[in-house]
């Protein structure tokens, strides 16, 4: 391994590490709203650029000691990761300025857990995962509860702390496990056929634990029941980073073990995952039938969202280039629908007392704030998987990849649960559409850069979706760059 | 012709409604009006200028998802031509009929209906499973608005339904879609979606049933036949009237046109096996919809009902499998559109006037207002039946053809056009002859607007009831794409 290309490679989380020390240094010297604002943005744009220097001195990967594999696929998901937090920062600019009270420290938060989230797609190891997830897991639990004297998110932010580090315990135990089967903390190592580990207990005891840790980080059914409170008692745009950065982050890295430790040779774990999946796309859809508030809704939508994807999971081990494209094409549009949802809810809310988030408070929307609600429209649309949204073109990618595994059975559950979903989504959007009684009242104003990137992820939704082949070509290419 | 053309001249008509909002309130019916005209010359002017070679009048490839084999691939033959006339036809008169009716938010009102019609025309243009598919949502979005923001007073129950049974109807579509493509793709090893090479996939009896099925339902909830109908009356009662008269004149007729283009070609075997089911569901439809229709005291449910008596006819005709069904289907499908756009126009002017559906609360009518008297006559007239209009020419020629195949349906069938005499008459018994009703307020008959609207039908249904060869040359160039022989 040459120095450079190494140096090269890691140049995004150098960046990224070194924008962290100089926010939090300038947040020590003087505490400026705007500046440390400016500072956060700038080291995320400059994360981004660069990614094309390093992905220059890729060539098909580049190992970064043991612990690290940085290829052009974690470059997918850096990206995607930082482009979230982009407008995570945007957004949240006038929500913070507002609403909380010392607003420096959270964008402090928000580039450690980026930086976390980026560890996760290099990850090639046991201890590099389980440092990723903390790293992510840690900052979320003062992100969700920022707003320190409001009642909910500190609950939701206690919650969340507790079961989270319940969750990463379950983990731990699992690796310990799985390490006294194969030897190996690595995932090449753990493979149940080369190791011939297919039926040692240890072996499989120590993936019940590994697995039950990620359902529960990916809220998968039965793993789920904290995400409704949690995503209803974060401060809305935080809702946003941990539906879409924490869990895609934790997807990707499961995605590698799969590809990488072919635990799906065994029958067992096959099943369970089958399980969670089958559940989760069912117990989500049913719920989110049920619920009047929109954060709630969206958490059980997201249940549903997580066990659809587990299709590209599956496929990854019998294809993995069909498999981590898919997922890669799911999770984009899953990004931008989600970030316009919660980016919407959270402009809304700038003002008010509490946020505004339950189907009464977005009655006769569409007549009061065109812009926000043509947003959250094409976002509801997207997630329901409506053609002309990015939602359909992933949902399309997740349908024909079910039908090349031949995964019949969660296709068809995928056709029933969003047949389901239409109904909910379809309601926030009645909602928004109905006429109000009476005269109007004169919205508040908000800021235009958060309108303008809640309507940036809005067009965003709706081009990619007309015309997605610019998105679906870079993906090819990257991923045939990294030799899949 | 420039479908493609065509189809943003919509789009964009659409954002110039909204927009022209802003300057004087009535300015988004104007564009909407011009842009139907201009539109509606634009066909009949291909119409006159004759196919280029093959038969087409339109045709159009642009790449669009290489990844999947998904294009752009747009094409006009007679039936897609007659059809995006009568599109753009009722266009025009739907946005006259409702120029006055809707006075809230015009220019988004205006934007839904141009964009309905652009999802329309590209669904009878689109020779991509992939981008009919797409098509097929893209009307469905704008429809449903109209219904859920303008509709009257169960509009939410109605507008939740209606899209529910297209959509979850649609997702089964898509999903036969996908495995058909699948299939030819395992075989033949070439990822595409173009409709001309999707029939050569070769399949086994059992799946070729099972996609086929999954087409049909989706298209027999559109169109709507009995048991998916319970839909229509609902949206159609509650969607303005501009909206119904979309639903019943163009909407329905997406759904006969995909079983006459995509279920009877690209399963030809499974389909012809299927006859007596198609045949039989068509039946049911016009007897159960001709009963349902007689026992409703409410005007514009009663003529909901009456379409799906009409659409039966449709399904009878093209399974028939023969040119005369396959023809008469085609007309009726033509003929419908006029006919029910026009019944819609009047239920909707009515309600307009007296604020009510209902017909116990009308009678005597033709006192206060003998124009709209007799416009209601001509239109029930064509729709039962009466020979020298539309209606007639294409009932009689499904029954010729269905004879053929099977006279007890064929029987049946024909009973279906007695119950239509029956629930015709008493529709306009109930509404405009008998005594006057006394708590009828002063109404305004129709003036210029309505009358030169209804004109338009009229003659479009004396012309299609006397000189049917226009259209019948048209469909007779394209039966033997079909699957029958003229």
């Amino acid at each position: 391994m040459n120095l450079e290309g190494a140096f090269l490679a890691g140049l995004p989380y150098i960046a990224l590490a070194s924008g962290l020390l100089i926010v939090m240094i300038g947040v020590a010297i003087r505490r400026t709203h705007f500046v440390a604002w400016s500072l956060t943005v700038l080291t995320l744009v400059a994360t981004l650029i660069c990614h094309f220097p390093g992905y220059e001195a890729l060539g098909e990967g580049t190992t970064l000691t043991m612990l690290f594999y940085v290829d052009g696929v974690s470059y997918v998901f850096n990206a995607m990761f930082v482009l979230a937090a982009i407008f995570t920062a945007v957004i949240a600019y006038q929500y913070v300025q507002e609403r909380l009270g010392y607003p420096e420290e959270f964008y402090l938060l928000l580039l450690a857990a980026t930086f976390g989230g980026m560890m996760l797609p290099a990850a090639t190891h046991f201890a590099s995962l389980i440092l990723g997830l903390e790293i992510v897991s840690i900052s979320l639990y003062a992100m969700i509860a920022y707003p320190q004297r409001a009642r909910g998110p500190l609950e939701a932010g206690l919650k969340y702390m507790i079961l989270s580090g319940v969750g990463s315990t379950t983990i731990l135990f699992g690796m310990a496990l799985i390490y006294a089967a194969s030897g190996s903390m690595e995932f090449m190592d753990v493979s149940p056929v080369t190791g011939s580990m297919e039926g040692d207990t240890f072996y499989l005891i120590g993936h019940a634990f590994f697995w039950s840790g990620i359902a529960f980080k990916l809220s998968l059914v039965p793993f789920h029941i904290w995400t409704p409170d949690v995503y209803q008692g974060a401060p809305a745009i935080v809702t946003g980073f941990v539906a879409t950065v924490s869990k895609g982050a934790v997807f990707v890295v499961v995605m590698r073990y799969v590809m990488q430790s072919d635990v799906f040779s065994s029958e067992a774990i096959t099943y369970v995952v089958f399980l969670n999946a089958a559940a989760s796309m069912i117990v989500g859809n049913l719920l989110a039938l049920q619920q009047k508030n929109l954060k709630r809704l969206l958490a059980y939508s997201s249940i549903a969202h997580m066990g659809y994807l587990v299709i590209a999971l599956f496929l990854v081990s019998t294809h993995p280039g069909i498999g981590f494209e898919t997922a890669i094409v799911y999770l984009a549009g899953y990004f931008v629908m989600t970030l316009a949802a919660f980016g919407v809810i959270s402009v809304l809310s700038v003002h008010s007392e509490r946020e505004l988030a339950t189907i009464d408070d977005i009655t006769g929307l569409l007549w009061r704030r065109p812009i926000l609600s043509a947003t959250l429209i094409a976002a509801a649309l997207s997630l329901a998987g409506i053609p002309l949204t990015m939602g359909f073109i992933a949902k399309f990618y997740l349908f024909t990849a079910g039908i090349e595994g031949k995964m019949w059975t969660l296709v068809g559950l995928l056709v029933l649960g969003s047949a389901i979903g239409i109904y909910y989504y379809l309601r926030i959007v009645f909602a928004m559409t109905s006429q109000p009684e009476g005269e109007l009242e004169r919205a508040p104003n908000s800021s235009w850069t958060g309108i303008g990137a809640v309507a940036t992820l809005g067009i965003a939704t709706v081009v990619l979706g007309v015309y997605p082949t610019p998105l679906v070509d870079l993906v090819q290419t990257l991923l045939r760059a990294s030799g899949f | 012709m420039n479908v493609l053309l065509l189809i943003c001249l919509l789009l964009a008509a659409g954002l110039v409604a909204w927009a022209s909002e802003r300057i004087r309130p009535n300015l988004p019916n104007w564009v909407a009006l011009t842009t139907f005209v201009l539109a509606t010359l634009w066909v009949v002017f291909a119409w006159l200028s004759g196919p280029h070679e093959g038969g087409l009048y339109a045709e159009q490839f642009y790449s669009w998802i290489p990844r999947f084999g998904i294009n752009v691939i747009l094409k006009v033959d007679g039936l897609s031509l007659m059809l995006i006339g009568l599109t753009m036809l009722l266009g025009a008169v739907a946005v006259v009929s409702s120029w006055t009716e809707t006075t809230t938010r015009r220019g988004f009102f205006q934007f839904n209906i141009l964009w309905v019609m652009a999802g329309v025309v590209g669904v009878f243009s689109a020779f991509d499973l992939f981008l009919f598919f797409f098509f097929w949502e893209v009307m469905l979005i704008p429809m449903y608005f109209l219904i859920a923001i303008w509709g009257h007073e169960d509009r939410s129950y109605a507008s939740m339904k209606f899209f529910l049974f297209t959509q979850i109807s649609g997702l089964l579509m898509l999903v036969a879609i996908v495995a058909l493509v699948w299939i030819h793709y395992s075989t033949h090893g070439v990822l595409s979606f173009d409709y001309h090479t999707l029939l050569g996939a070769e399949l086994d009896d059992s799946v070729a049933r099972l996609l086929m099925l999954g087409f049909f339902v989706a298209f027999i909830t559109k169109l709507p036949s009995v048991p998916l109908h319970t839909w229509l009356p609902d949206a159609h009662t509650q969607a303005p009237t501009a909206g119904s008269v979309i639903l019943a004149g163009i909407l329905l007729k997406t759904g006969a046109y995909g079983i006459v283009r995509f279920v009877v070609t690209l399963f030809p075997e499974a389909s012809r096996d299927f006859w007596i089911y198609g045949m039989a569901l068509g039946v049911a439809s016009i007897l159960y919809g001709g009963f349902m229709a007689y026992s409703q005291s409410d005007f514009k449910r009663l003529v909901a009902y009456s379409s799906i008596a009409h659409m039966g006819f449709v399904l009878v005709g093209v399974y028939s499998f023969n040119d005369l069904g396959m023809q008469g289907a085609i007309v009726t499908m033509i003929a419908h559109g006029f006919s029910t756009a026009a019944l819609f126009m009047m239920a909707g002017a009515l309600q307009e006037r007296l604020h009510t559906r209902e017909m116990s609360k009308m009678g005597g009518l033709w006192v206060k207002a003998p124009r709209m008297g007799a416009v209601t006559m001509f239109f029930v007239i064509a729709s039962v039946g009466m020979p020298g209009l539309g209606n007639f020419i294409g009932e009689f020629l499904v029954l010729l053809g269905a004879f053929q195949k099977n006279v007890f349906l064929t029987i049946c069938a024909a009973i279906g056009i007695v119950v239509a005499a029956v629930y015709g008459l008493s529709l306009m018994q109930r509404s405009f002859q008998g005594t006057p009703n006394p708590d009828v307020p002063e109404m305004r008959d129709f003036a210029f607007r309505e009358m030169s609207a209804m004109i338009v039908l009229m003659v479009a249904l004396v012309w299609l009831g006397v000189y049917p060869q226009h259209v019948l040359s048209m469909t007779d160039a394209i039966l033997p794409m079909l699957g029958v022989a003229p």
